[in-house]
Formats: C-alpha cells, sequence, structure tokens
C-alpha cells in the first residue's frame, strides 16, 4: 500500500472523534490487556523467558549470514526452493513468476505482515490472479479494502455492526442475502464462503513467525485454521518471511513460543503451531508438492548493527500498540502504513523514508509502556528519541520548533540566566493571574496547541528551584 | 535472483564489520549448536503429567474423555457422532495403530485423507505435551494433515504413556526415533477459534469446531 504516513495529524484528528472507532477501541484492553497481565502472572519463570528469548535473538542477528545460508541449505535438502529478495518490488516478481509456471488462477493468503509490507494482493491482481485473504480479519479489511489497522487483529477497529453489513453486501453473490448480527453467524457464515476458496485454490501463501535453521523449518502460529487449509490443500505453498525471523533450532522456537503468545493474545499457547518442512514426502496422502521460501530483506540488513538492530528481535506480537495511549485513542490507520503503534511508529520511518513518516516518532509521550511489556525488551522509546534526533539534524522538523528547542538550550546550559528569566516569567503570570482574578488561564501565547484542550494554572509560592535551595539550606543549619 | 542472494549476504556481513562469511573455527561451533540442540529455560509444571495435560487442555475448550483399554475408543465416537448429530461417517487415518477399533456395523467407516464434506475424522498423535495441553501430530501416509482441519469435529486418540512433559520432549523424541522432520508437525491446543469480531471468542473459525482427546490408559 502507498504510504499516507504524512497525513498522521489529519487522520488521529478524524479518528479521535469516529465513534465506531473509538467503541471498537475499548475492545483492546479486555481483550488484549488484561488477558496479557493474567497469562504473565500465572507463570513465575516469565521474565527470565523473556531474557532467554532475547539472548537466542540476539545471538542469531550476530550470525545472521551464517544462520540464514543454513536454513537455505536445509530447505533445499527437504526439497523446497528458497528465493531472495533485496526489496518488495522483488519480492512480488518471485510470487508471480512461481504463480504464473504453476498456471495458477486463484491464491489464498493466510495472515502475513511481510505480505502486507511488500503489497503482494495489489501484485497478484494487478497480473490477474484472485487473491483472498483467510483469516478473518484480513478477510474483512479485504472487504472493505482497508489496510490492517493491527498487526494480530487487523480488523480491530471493525465493529459487529459494520461486519454484517459488509458480509451482507459481498456475500449475496454465494447465496447468503439474510444479515447476520450475531458473532457466530458472522463467523460461520465467512467460513462456508472461504472453505470453497480453500478447495479450490491453486497456490497458498502464509508467512512465517519463525524459520527454524536446524531442520530448514517454517513456523507459524494461528488460531483459527486457516493457515494450515492455506498451507496444507493448494499443490504449491509459498512462505513470505524478512530476513530476521530465522532462529537457530527447534529448542529456541520453543522458548520463543512461551513469550509470543502470552505476549499477545495471553494465551499460552496459540491454538495452531505448525512446521513445514519441504513439499509433501512420497506416499503422503495430501500436501503441497512444491515449496517455496521468499527471504525479504528491505532495508533490514541496513538496521543491523545500528542504532535500530535491537528492532529486529521484534517478533510481531502487537504488544506495545496494546499498551500504548497514543494507539488506543487513534487506532492504527492513522500511522498510514502497515505497522502501527510504537513498533510502526519506529519501522515506517526506517522502511519508507523519514521525510514520509516524520509525525510518527513524535506521536508519543515516551511514557515507557511498550518497552516495559515487550517480550524481546526493545528500546523503543529510545528508538524514538533517535528519530527526533536524526529528523533535528536533517533540519525535517519546523522552524518553530527548531527555534523553540534552540532558545531552550541556552537557557538551559546557563543557569543563572535560566533562573532569572524563569523567575520573571513566572512572577508576570502570577501577576498576570493575580489582576485578571482567575486562578488560570485559558489561552496562552505560543502554547495554543496545549491550552486548547485544558487550562494553564497560575503559578503559586516559590519555584521548585527555590524550595529546593531552601531546604538543603535547612538541612545543613 | 542469485544477485540478491549476494547483495544480502553482503550487506549483512557489511553491518558485522565482516568481509566475508564466519571464520571456520567459529562456524564449526555454530554448526555444533545446531547439529546437538540444547533445551533453554523450560518452566517448572506438577509431577502428574496427564492430569496437567487435562487441565491445560480443558482451559481451552478441549474435551477429555478416558478410558481403560483402546477396545472402548468405538464407543466414545459414536456417543460423540450421536450427541452433536453428526450422521454416520467416519473418516479414520490409515494409521495400524487405529486398525483394531471394533466399529459399530451401523457407521460407515473410510481410511484416507479429509474431503471438504466431511464431518469427523479419527487420528492418532505422535505425543501430546503436558505443558500446554497441546497434541502433535506428524503428517506421514499414516496421518493425512487435512483430518487435523477439514472436518468439523476431531477426535484424537491418545495413549496415556504418549504424554511428555516440555515441547522440547517431542523434539527429543522425534531426534531418536525419526530420520527427518515430516512435511507437517501440527501443535494442536483446542478447537480453531477466533477473536476477530469484537474481540468476542468464537469457536470452529475455520478448523474443527470441537476438540475431542480418548485417552487411553496404557
Amino acid at each position: 500500500m502507498k504510504p499516507t504516513s504524512s497525513q498522521f495529524k489529519k487522520s488521529a484528528r478524524v479518528a479521535l472523534v469516529d465513534p465506531d472507532l473509538q467503541r471498537a477501541m475499548g475492545f483492546i484492553k479486555t481483550g488484549f490487556v488484561e488477558k496479557r497481565r493474567a497469562a504473565v502472572e500465572r507463570l513465575p519463570e516469565f521474565d527470565a523467558l523473556r531474557r532467554s528469548a532475547r539472548g537466542i535473538k540476539e545471538h542469531t542477528l550476530q550470525n545472521l549470514d551464517f544462520y540464514l545460508e543454513a536454513f537455505e541449505e536445509r530447505v533445499i535438502a527437504n526439497g523446497g526452493q528458497v528465493h531472495w529478495a533485496n526489496t518488495p518490488q522483488q519480492a512480488c516478481d518471485i510470487v508471480l513468476g512461481i504463480c504464473r509456471r504453476a498456471g495458477a488462477k486463484r491464491v489464498t493468503k493466510g495472515k502475513s505482515m511481510v505480505g502486507e509490507e511488500i503489497a503482494i494482493n495489489e501484485a497478484l491482481e494487478g497480473a490477474g490472479f484472485e487473491a483472498i485473504e483467510t483469516d478473518l480479519g484480513e478477510y474483512i479489511i479485504q472487504l472493505a479494502e482497508e489496510p490492517p489497522s493491527h498487526i494480530i487483529a487487523p480488523a480491530v477497529h471493525k465493529t459487529k455492526s459494520q461486519i454484517t453489513e459488509l458480509f451482507h453486501k459481498h456475500h449475496a453473490r454465494y447465496g447468503y442475502t439474510e444479515r447476520q448480527t450475531e458473532v457466530p453467524g458472522l463467523v460461520d457464515e465467512a467460513r462456508q464462503v472461504l472453505r470453497g476458496k480453500f478447495l479450490s485454490a491453486d497456490v497458498g501463501i502464509t508467512g512465517a513467525n519463525f524459520l527454524v535453521a536446524e531442520t530448514g523449518s517454517t513456523v507459524i502460529v494461528t488460531n483459527e485454521g486457516n493457515g494450515d487449509l492455506t498451507n496444507t490443500l493448494p499443490p504449491v505453498h509459498i512462505v513470505t518471511a524478512g530476513i530476521e525471523k530465522v532462529v537457530p533450532t527447534r529448542e529456541d522456537v520453543s522458548t520463543l513460543l512461551r513469550v509470543l503468545a502470552r505476549s499477545a493474545t495471553g494465551q499460552e499457547m496459540s491454538v495452531y503451531t505448525t512446521f513445514s518442512t519441504g513439499p509433501r514426502r512420497q506416499n503422503d496422502l495430501d500436501g503441497p508438492t512444491e515449496f517455496h521460501v521468499v527471504l525479504l530483506d528491505n532495508g533490514r540488513s541496513q538496521m543491523l548493527g545500528n542504532e535500530f538492530h535491537a528492532m529486529l528481535r521484534c517478533i510481531r506480537c502487537g504488544a506495545c500498540m496494546n499498551h500504548c495511549p497514543v494507539y488506543q485513542g487513534i487506532g492504527g490507520h492513522a500511522y498510514g502504513w502497515v505497522y502501527v503503534g510504537p513498533m510502526g511508529a519506529v519501522l515506517t520511518p526506517l522502511m519508507v523514508g523519514l521525510d514520509q513518516a516524520g509525525d510518527l516518532p513524535n506521536a508519543c509521550t515516551l511514557n515507557g509502556r511498550c518497552q516495559e511489556v515487550c517480550p524481546m525488551g526493545i528500546e523503543l522509546p529510545a528508538m524514538l528519541r533517535q528519530l527526533r534526533r536524526r529528523q533535528y539534524q536533517n533540519r525535517q522538523t519546523s522552524a518553530v520548533s527548531r527555534m523553540a528547542l534552540a532558545a531552550w538550550s541556552f537557557l538551559a546550559r546557563r543557569p543563572r540566566l535560566y533562573r532569572r528569566v524563569l523567575g520573571a516569567a513566572v512572577a508576570s503570570l502570577a501577576w498576570l493571574a493575580r489582576v485578571r482574578g482567575r486562578g488560570r488561564f485559558r489561552h496562552m501565547l505560543f502554547a495554543g496547541g496545549w491550552t486548547c484542550a485544558r487550562d494553564l494554572p497560575a503559578p503559586q509560592g516559590a519555584s521548585f528551584q527555590n524550595q529546593w535551595r531552601k531546604r538543603r539550606q535547612g538541612n545543613q543549619s | 535472483m542469485s544477485d540478491a542472494r549476494e547483495q544480502v549476504l553482503a550487506n549483512i556481513r557489511g553491518a558485522l564489520n565482516r568481509e566475508g562469511p564466519l571464520p571456520d573455527s567459529i562456524a564449526r561451533s555454530l554448526q555444533g549448536r545446531l547439529s546437538r540442540p540444547r533445551a533453554n529455560l523450560k518452566p517448572a509444571i506438577g509431577d502428574d503429567l496427564t492430569a496437567y495435560f487435562i487441565e491445560k487442555l480443558e482451559s481451552v475448550s478441549g474435551k477429555v474423555t478416558r478410558v481403560a483399554s483402546i477396545d472402548e475408543v468405538a464407543a466414545v465416537v459414536a456417543r460423540h457422532l450421536e450427541s452433536f448429530d453428526l450422521g454416520d461417517a467416519l473418516v479414520v487415518a490409515p494409521d495400524p495403530a487405529l486398525q483394531g477399533i471394533p466399529w459399530s456395523n451401523r457407521l460407515r467407516v473410510e481410511r484416507r485423507a479429509a474431503a471438504g464434506g466431511d464431518r469427523l475424522s479419527v487420528t492418532g498423535a505422535y505425543a501430546a505435551v503436558a505443558e500446554t495441553g497441546s497434541l502433535v501430530l506428524l503428517s506421514s501416509p499414516e496421518s493425512p494433515t487435512t483430518l487435523n482441519f477439514l472436518p468439523d469435529d476431531h477426535l484424537i486418540v491418545l495413549h496415556e504413556s504418549q504424554i511428555v512433559p516440555h515441547i522440547e520432549d517431542v523434539w527429543v523424541r522425534m531426534r531418536r526415533d525419526k530420520q527427518a522432520m515430516p512435511r507437517t508437525v501440527n501443535f494442536i491446543t483446542g478447537p480453531s477459534k477466533t477473536a476477530d469480531v469484537e474481540q468476542t471468542i468464537q469457536e470452529g473459525a475455520h478448523g474443527p469446531r470441537r476438540l475431542h482427546v480418548i485417552l487411553v490408559a496404557d
């Protein structure tokens, strides 16, 4: 999809007053935040597992070329093929080539964030293939022609009644003309419609939560079973994955699984964890006859070793966005690309350009909740600050904020001047408040953005620095 | 696309401050890490594996029926068919371990992979994991993967001795008695479900609506 991150402020303003969106976002707290907390509390070893998981990823990244080559060797030994792509365009071309050679018409898809990143659906449809998302959430947003608003719950912004209308509009051609207004009816109708697609698909495309160097396996973690129907029924299975997904062994995957589901949905284990290794074996009664893995770089190797290195530990659980007050307020679409919330605010500027997504690193209160809940301990707030620094250095920040920052740093480095200026400002504000007989200001020059939603209380009594000095003198005497 | 391969690998090595592949001595030690994998931290679980497994599976809406011997499996399956009004047809995995089950002659039993309209499958399992309440199924001519996903109801015959404590124990067992990874290894932990509509959990999204383990005492 074409990034619209440059429209962030406008989109966020619209999102904040969208009643359907606000209602739907309310489910994040009960659905994800509470369940994660309970799951983490039930497992005393959670923090130790988190450290272990982080160590595994770090070790792999330090030897990434070795483990990717080992993975490739095992895939080939098991009868599969590995394709490398530097750019989204290359990845799409590889997938289209495989589909053409297979004589495919219909392509089913399991949920894949790399699939979103390379916009594979648009590429497939542009080349004349029918591409069908099969994860219920992805299916809903495909019908609505929208991008995902959450990395594991792509349709979290939709209310039930919106889904009712969407299905009513699109399912009539399959003979479903009655409006389904309850969850079981909606899920069942999608199940029936998609069943026909699964059984007649020529190619199945899934993502991968992990790639296992030891065995050449790709691993997906799902709850619906759509990923498994996608990688079992069609004759061709294509896996699209970022190069950072590789881990050494099945033991290492086991450790990562223990923190993934708990952080994502608060489950101890997702319903289906599936290891796919090569095509079907001789005498097998089902399974694909071709197995392809497309490894995508798209800027990842640039991040390796620089200040955003730790972002490559990300296992796409979504905990950072679930706990982010900004994301909770505005939902995912305002971020304007496929990755949203704190991890998206770091990844989007790095993948589509800071000039395109300059507002994202600034839409953060630096409260640190994302880093606290991140199973991989990724220093997201520090990275967002680093992006702000880059913006300042690249002169991508506005003249007003540059001037304000310059004035602030001038003062902050001159403590005596600072105290004098601050003292004068405090005294005049206090005087103004007394004269006007109110304890607070409704509007403030140069701070309209701040006072448009709240009043500024008038300063009262001595400043913190004065009080501090007095207290220290008192202690010494 | 070998150009892209070389470029990606060169980018990675550049970022890691290396000109070429890892020196042999380091590569050998990493090969060792791959060929002799070691388990990381495993969470503590109680001593009673069977009880732990049942508790975990039931907590995610899996059903467990305990029977004294494999001879009782047919009756449990018949009751299941009846209570959910699933008709009289079932597909059984062509698994030698399920060969001797004395099915009632009122039932139509086929041994094959699953097709779109199948309502109920009966399979064995390779192992079960107490820690997570998961069933482990390996694809093979005796255990076609479609049986785990297409039918509305999936019944799994599991022997108590097949329950292992942790996920890692499955890998240890597989290294011992399987030459290579099968095409598919499924860890199945409850019936299919989704929470994509307003975070409401609904069972039977795309896979089986019900998962029923028939646990045979050894």
